[in-house]
C-alpha cells in the first residue's frame, strides 16, 4: 500500500513541477510580447511627434497653427514617464484641432509637398492608434495571467513588473463630428 | 485714425487681455477716433459695433492649458478680410506670441503695427527658433508694448526689441459708485477679497489667518470674498465658530465686482507675489475703498509707497491684521486714505492710457501709408 502512495505521490509532484514550469515560461513570453508591443508603441509615437514637428516647421502653415502643433509636440517629447499619456493625449487634441479640421487639407491642395507632410501626420498617428491597441491587448492578457491563484501564490513572475495600460486619447477623428 | 485692433481670446469670455482691448477700443472711441477690434466671438451673440467676430474659438491645448484660439485657414481668410475692408492707418496686435488671431494679423498685414504684449512669456526661444514663419511675421512689429516689466522681459528676449511700459488701465468711471450688497458692510464691519481663492499667491490663506487675529476682539467682524475656487475647502480653514462670518461669492460679474468693492470697509490685497500690477488693487482704488495691501513692489508702486493704501509685510498675517485694525478702528484715516487713492488712480484711468497708446501710434505711422495685405 505504502508504494502506491509513494509512486502516486511522486507521479503528482513530476507532474506539477511540470505544469508550473509550463505556466512560467507561457508567463515569461507574455512578458517578452509586452515589452516588444511597448517599444512599438513608443515607436510609434515618437514618429507621430516627429512627423508633427516637421509639418509644424515646414512654413507651409499658418504661424499660429506651426506653433500650436509645435508646442504640443515639445511637449509630448519632454513630458516625463508618469505624464506621458496626458502630453501625448494633448498632441493627438492638437492635431485634431488643426489637420483633421475640415478645409485644412483643401487649403494645401496644391502644394504637393504639403500634401505629403499631412499624409505622414494621419499615418502616423494611425499607427499609434493601433500600436496602443495590439500593446493594451497583451498588457490585459499578462495582467489576467497573473492573476491567476496558483501563478500569484508561486509568484511565478519573478522579478517582471506589472505591466500597466497605456490609456491615451489616439482618437483620430472627434466623435462628436462623425455621422 | 482708423485703428484695427486684433483680440487673441474669446470676447464673450471675460478675461484681462479682453477687457482691456474693450476699455482701449472705449477710450479710443471717446477720443473721436475709429476703431475696429478682430476678435474670436459666436457671431449670433450680440456684440458691441466695434467688434468683428471670427467665429467660436476652439479649444485646443497650448502652453500646458487649454486655451480657446482661432487659427487656421479659414481665420486667415477672416483676418485678410478685415485687413483688406478696413484700410487702417495703424494695426494693434495683442498677445502676438499666442497662436491666434493678432499672430495671423501679423502673418499678413503689411503696414504699421503696434503689439501690446500682456504677459511674460514662457521661456520657449527654441520654440521661436524652430518656427521660421512665426519669426517673420513678428519682426515686422513697429511699435512695442508692454503692461508690465515682466511682460516687457518678453520683448526683450524673444521679439529682440524694447517695448514702452503703459501699465493696464482703469475705467475709474465704472467703479466710483455702485449700490453695496444688501446687509453689507454692517455694523460690526467687514473686509474683502477679489480673486482666485486657490491660487496660493493670490494670498487667501494669509487673510483667513488674519481674520482669526482679528476676530477675537471683534465679535461681528466679517469676510466677502468672491472669486472663483473652492469655497468649502477655504471655509474649512477657519476655526467652526468663525465660518459663519465669512461669507464666499463664486466668480461675480463685472458690476457685481464693484458692488462687493461698496460693501466693504476695507479691502485687502494679500498677494504673495506674482503681481506685475495690481489690477484688482486699482480698482479697488477706484472705488474709493480703504485698501491694506502686502508690501510686494507691484502694490508699492500703485499705492504710493503706502500713502495711498496700508501696506503691511508680505505673507504676515500679524501684520495684516495689525494694520486692517488699524483702519477699521479709524474711519477718518479710512477716508484719507480713499482720497489718496483715487488720486492716485487717475494716472491709470484708460483716458490717460489711451492717450500714451495713441502716440506710440502716432511714433510707428510717420511717413508710412495705411495697413494692407501682403
Amino acid at each position: 500500500m505504502t508504494w502506491t502512495i509513494v509512486v502516486l505521490s511522486v507521479l503528482v509532484l513530476v507532474l506539477f513541477s511540470f505544469w508550473v514550469s509550463w505556466r512560467a515560461s507561457r508567463l515569461d513570453r507574455l512578458h517578452n510580447r509586452v515589452e516588444a508591443a511597448r517599444t512599438a508603441l513608443d515607436l510609434a509615437l515618437v514618429r507621430r511627434a516627429s512627423a508633427a514637428s516637421e509639418l509644424a516647421s515646414s512654413g507651409v502653415l499658418d504661424p499660429a497653427t506651426s506653433l500650436l502643433l509645435a508646442d504640443a509636440v515639445r511637449r509630448a517629447r519632454q513630458a516625463s514617464a508618469g505624464e506621458r499619456d496626458l502630453a501625448e493625449s494633448d498632441l493627438t487634441r492638437a492635431l485634431r484641432a488643426t489637420v483633421s479640421e475640415p478645409g485644412f487639407r483643401k487649403e494645401l491642395a496644391e502644394n504637393v509637398g504639403a500634401t505629403e507632410l499631412v499624409d505622414e501626420v494621419e499615418a502616423a498617428a494611425h499607427q499609434v492608434f493601433i500600436a496602443r491597441k495590439f500593446y493594451n491587448d497583451v498588457a490585459g492578457r499578462t495582467i489576467d495571467d497573473r492573476r491567476r491563484f496558483l501563478v500569484r501564490v508561486l509568484r511565478l513572475w519573478g522579478s517582471a513588473k506589472q505591466p500597466e495600460f497605456f490609456d491615451m486619447d489616439d482618437a483620430l477623428v472627434d466623435s462628436d463630428s462623425l455621422g | 485714425m482708423r485703428i484695427g485692433i486684433a483680440c487673441p481670446y474669446s470676447w464673450d469670455v471675460p478675461g484681462g487681455v479682453q477687457s482691456h482691448i474693450r476699455d482701449l477700443a472705449e477710450a479710443l472711441i471717446e477720443l473721436g477716433h475709429e476703431v475696429s477690434v478682430i476678435a474670436p466671438a459666436d457671431e449670433d451673440r450680440p456684440l458691441p459695433d466695434y467688434v468683428v467676430p471670427t467665429g467660436k474659438a476652439m479649444p485646443v491645448p497650448y502652453n500646458g492649458s487649454v486655451a480657446r484660439l482661432s487659427f487656421g485657414p479659414l481665420s486667415v481668410s477672416k483676418v485678410r478680410r478685415w485687413l483688406r475692408d478696413g484700410d487702417f492707418d495703424v494695426l494693434h496686435v495683442h498677445e502676438p506670441t499666442v497662436p491666434s488671431l493678432p499672430l495671423l494679423a501679423c502673418w499678413v498685414a503689411a503696414g504699421p503695427i503696434v503689439a501690446t504684449v500682456h504677459t511674460a512669456m514662457p521661456k520657449s526661444r527654441i520654440l521661436l527658433a524652430s518656427q521660421p514663419v512665426l519669426r517673420t511675421a513678428l519682426e515686422k512689429i513697429d511699435g512695442r508694448i508692454a503692461v508690465s516689466e515682466a511682460a516687457r522681459s518678453t520683448f526683450v528676449e524673444h521679439l529682440g526689441g524694447d517695448a514702452v511700459l503703459i501699465p493696464n488701465g482703469v475705467a475709474v468711471h465704472r467703479y466710483r459708485q455702485a449700490r453695496p450688497l444688501d446687509g453689507w458692510p454692517g455694523d460690526g464691519g467687514a473686509i474683502g477679497f477679489l480673486g482666485r481663492m486657490d491660487e496660493s499667491r493670490k494670498g487667501l490663506a494669509v487673510l483667513l489667518q488674519a481674520f482669526e487675529l482679528l476676530a477675537v476682539d471683534r465679535p461681528d467682524l466679517r469676510l466677502l470674498i468672491a472669486g472663483p475656487g473652492d469655497a468649502g475647502e477655504q471655509r474649512h480653514k477657519l476655526p467652526a465658530p468663525l465660518r459663519e462670518r465669512a461669507v464666499f461669492l463664486d466668480e461675480v460679474s463685472e458690476e457685481d465686482k464693484v458692488r462687493v468693492l461698496h460693501s466693504v470697509d476695507v479691502f485687502c490685497s494679500p498677494n504673495t507675489g506674482g503681481e506685475s500690477f495690481g489690477i484688482v488693487t486699482a480698482e479697488a482704488m477706484a472705488a474709493g475703498v480703504a485698501i491694506v495691501a502686502s508690501d510686494i513692489p507691484a502694490f508699492r508702486q500703485v499705492l504710493r509707497d503706502g500713502r495711498a493704501g496700508e501696506l503691511f509685510a508680505v505673507g504676515d498675517p500679524a501684520d495684516l491684521a495689525r494694520a486692517a485694525a488699524r483702519l477699521l478702528d479709524d474711519p477718518g484715516r479710512r477716508a484719507q486714505l480713499s482720497a489718496a487713492a483715487l488720486d492716485a488712480v487717475a494716472d491709470y484711468d484708460w483716458g490717460v492710457v489711451a492717450r500714451n497708446v495713441l502716440s506710440v501710434y502716432e511714433t510707428v505711422v510717420l511717413g508710412r501709408t495705411t495697413v494692407s495685405i501682403t
